[in-house]
């Protein structure tokens, strides 16, 4: 009962801080509630015993990647150009979308059924077998890093070259207007 | 400047904390929540908040460049490495038991290890590129 109201308090305030970051006309502020959100959503994680992915949403959603949106405002302004509240077919495009999904999610199994097809797979071995296996008691990193490892690899693949691209772009920007210059 | 005093003083005590902490998540992976991903953005989040409050190049002579571009390269290098070297050991790519062929589970929680480790590195000296840039290009 008490884990009911937790989570319909925190997802209505995940509602909430949605609408107000879209609402919202200054761009700091739509950053700011999307840290908020982030954090709310961390705790909707905890709640949902998921605490690794409740950690990294609270790290890099409330954290990083706030900071990295801020630096974005300072190029592009922190003001919103001025449009209309509602963009009619972008507003036709999202209730269909979002009709569809919630059509989607009456077929889904009940939270947490141990029948239920995604639980049915590799999940039991790794459950079950993971610590004798790996001698890892969080059998979520043993997932990651052994069962997984090929996906953990490409991921830090792609955060790499995210940070290449980043630093051959604005680094080597700057060098050909130095060299303009000169 | 004075107003100032504050913050400085409080980011001063905190910041060896945080990185305390981010090498602890890196490191305790295994065993309780976190891993390389979480414990490399913690690091890269002491480090912003170093160079917000004294400056980017204040940060960039505690942390330099050139060391932030090697590491980036280098925690993939690690993970990659890992790969290859029980590849060398007989076994499949990623293949973490050829680490310890006498006994298989200290050799995958070596791996396992290693390669958080590994994905640390890459993430803090990515997260701390992207800051660094981004504030390089904000002041110009």
């Amino acid at each position: 009962m008490t884990t009911l109201l937790i989570d319909v308090f925190l997802l209505l305030l995940l509602v909430i801080t949605a609408i107000g970051a879209v609402a919202v006309r200054s761009l700091l502020a739509a950053t700011l509630l999307l840290a908020i959100y982030s954090l709310l959503m961390a705790l909707v994680w905890v709640s949902l015993q998921a605490v690794d992915v409740a950690f990294t949403e609270a790290a890099v959603g409330g954290g990083i990647s706030t900071v990295l949106l801020i630096a974005t405002l300072v190029f592009i302004g922190r003001r919103e150009a001025p449009a209309p509240l509602i963009h009619w077919p972008s507003a036709a495009a999202v209730v269909i979308t979002g009709a569809v999904l919630i059509y989607g999610t009456l077929d889904m199994p009940r939270f947490g059924d141990p029948q239920a097809p995604p639980h049915q797979h590799v999940a039991p071995h790794y459950i079950a077998h993971a610590m004798e296996e790996t001698r890892v008691p969080n059998f979520v990193t043993a997932v990651l890093a052994s069962y997984r490892g090929y996906d953990t690899l490409f991921e830090t693949a792609v955060i790499y070259t995210a940070g290449l691209g980043l630093i051959l772009l604005l680094r080597g920007a700057r060098a050909r207007r130095r060299e303009r210059r000169r | 400047m004075n107003e100032q005093v504050l913050i400085r003083v409080m980011v001063q005590l905190l910041v060896p904390f945080i990185f305390l902490f981010g090498v602890y998540v890196i490191m305790h992976g295994e065993l309780g929540p976190g891993g390389g991903f979480q414990g490399g953005v913690i690091l890269a989040a002491g480090y912003i908040l170093y160079a917000l409050v004294h400056g980017t190049d204040a940060g960039k002579r505690a942390f330099p460049t050139r060391l932030s571009d090697a590491l980036n390269s280098v925690g993939v290098l690690i993970y990659g490495g890992v790969g290859m070297a029980t590849v060398l050991l007989g076994g499949a790519y990623l293949d973490y038991d050829m680490l310890n062929p006498a006994d298989p589970p200290a050799g995958q929680t070596l791996g396992i290890i290693l390669v958080e480790i590994g994905v640390g590195i890459t993430v803090s000296a990515v997260m701390i590129t992207l800051f660094n840039e981004l504030a390089r290009a904000v002041r110009r």
